[in-house]
């Protein structure tokens, strides 16, 4: 198997992901929508001071992407499991992994990537100024594939089974802890004048461990999934 | 010494062979498990020294850090286990995962309560967002997620799996939980005892953490063979090797 054909059936399988995508295009809608509407829940529940929303800003749009990015993940195999499309792709000549991030990488465009274009918009309606709107761009941009990778673990440990849309939110929430932590700090200590960098490389540091580990997870998830 | 070598290890790990051991070994390490925590609590309740600066409150510390590294030490041999069942493919390797995960839980959960306890006279607080805390409280939350992924899919072989690869992903989280205090130098004081550095605390503080840790030890022991037993029954009930000859008709008239 040379290189060429790995790429070339790594873009196949984005390009057919994002096909799909561009055909349902309210299930891409949902998603972003949830997000603004996460966010925009918290101004109303905790009232509209700009100081405290300010201070607040990091973590609960942190919160919403990574709750966004749940609602989607659900979505990630079982379309692809439900017609048996998924048992035909186990048995292309490409590794599985291959596959998986071409899947992850598809599920990011769609559900991430929007949520990350969108972050400046809400983080203005929080108050954030200048140097922290970025940061938040930036962090959002370095940690949602990492949950894009991480969740598609959890979607493919739980995929047929009973109340699977629930006991994945159990089994990911946990692992994107770190992700959350890391992600809010850098905006909260950008924003306290400490400085993101150690933030920021961490996240990239997590972003590379998920990229490496967490396609290989999902594959041998997958495969115990349709033996 | 000839005759221990000449002993074939690998006959254990067939379930038929293993119950009847584990039924043996069970008393042995329950009546260690009693002996070693009531020496245990002897020590760290009366013969202890009172600290010069928590009083009487710290003494939840024999609790406390035993079953603080019970918890983490039961994650990854649990995880041990599983990553085994899944490389050798071997069915008594995902029953002992199972077998251990609650008790880890367990522990986790003492941790997290007994470190609350001593919180509140020491912190002001029953609960700090630390990160050994937050990550203690995560270990509880996979230890969870291992359980409910495996009770939720019927198919055994793929609930044995599956639940293996999660037990796997989340060992990530256990050297997190270690270095937490090093690496964020939060509330939670440092590591309580460490082998490179001289002891920072009385010799009979020690000893008492240390005699509760091989009680917690004995007890995990005692009741994952226990917990085994019960697995091994409930798997292999179609079986025939465990049940007298007398029985056996009996469940096939009924």
């Amino acid at each position: 198997m040379n290189q060429l054909g790995m790429f070339a059936a790594l873009c196949d399988i984005i390009r057919r992901d994002l096909l799909l995508a561009l055909r349902r295009r309210s299930d891409v809608l949902t998603t972003v929508l949830f997000f603004i509407l996460v966010g925009s829940l918290f101004p109303l529940g905790v009232g509209p001071e700009p100081a405290v929303l300010r201070t607040i800003a990091p973590g609960v749009l942190w919160v919403a992407a990574l709750l966004s990015c749940l609602l989607s993940l659900g979505r990630l195999f079982t379309a692809d499991y439900a017609d048996g499309v998924l048992e035909q792709m186990l048995l292309i000549p490409q590794p599985l992994s291959l596959l998986v991030i071409g899947k992850v990488t598809a599920h990011w465009l769609i559900s991430g990537l929007p949520v990350v274009l969108l972050s400046p918009l809400l983080g203005l309606q929080f108050g954030l100024t200048g140097e922290a709107l970025g940061v938040l761009t930036l962090s959002l941009l370095l940690g949602t594939p990492t949950l894009s990778f991480i969740g598609a673990i959890g979607a493919a440990l739980t995929l047929g089974v009973r109340g699977s849309s629930v006991l994945i939110a159990l089994l990911v929430l946990p692992l994107f802890i770190p992700v959350l932590i890391f992600g809010a700090g850098a905006v909260s200590s950008s924003a306290s004048g400490i400085g993101a960098g150690a933030h920021l490389s961490l996240l990239g540091a997590g972003l590379l461990l998920a990229l490496a580990l967490a396609p290989w997870a999902t594959a041998t998830s997958l495969r115990i999934a349709l033996e | 010494m000839m005759g221990f070598a000449r002993i074939n290890w690998f006959k254990y790990s067939s379930p038929q062979a293993f119950y009847p051991l584990a039924g043996r070994l069970i008393p042995w390490c329950a009546a260690a498990a009693m002996l070693l925590i009531g020496a245990g609590l002897y020590l760290g309740f009366f013969v202890a020294p009172t600290d010069f600066q928590q009083g009487q409150s710290y003494r939840i510390i024999f609790v406390h850090v035993p079953a603080a590294w019970m918890s983490m030490f039961l994650y990854v041999v649990m995880a041990i286990w599983a990553g085994l069942g899944l490389g050798l493919n071997a069915r008594p390797s995902f029953m002992m995962a199972q077998a251990i995960a609650p008790t880890g839980a367990l522990f986790t959960f003492l941790a997290l309560v007994t470190g609350a306890m001593w919180g509140k006279p020491t912190w002001g607080a029953w609960w700090v967002w630390d990160a050994r805390l937050t990550s203690e409280l995560i270990l509880l939350f996979l230890y969870g997620g291992v359980m409910l992924l495996r009770t939720s899919i019927d198919d055994s072989r793929r609930a044995d799996r599956a639940s293996a690869v999660f037990a796997l992903v989340g060992v990530v989280n256990v050297p997190i939980i270690y270095f937490s205090v090093r690496w964020w130098n939060t509330l939670h004081q440092g590591a309580s005892v460490s082998m490179t550095a001289a002891p920072k605390m009385a010799a009979t503080m020690l000893m008492a953490m240390l005699v509760m840790t091989l009680g917690f030890w004995m007890y995990s022991l005692a009741v994952t063979l226990a917990r085994m037993r019960c697995v091994i029954l409930e798997r292999e009930r179609q079986a025939s090797w465990d049940t007298p000859p007398s029985q056996q008709d009996a469940l096939e008239v009924s």
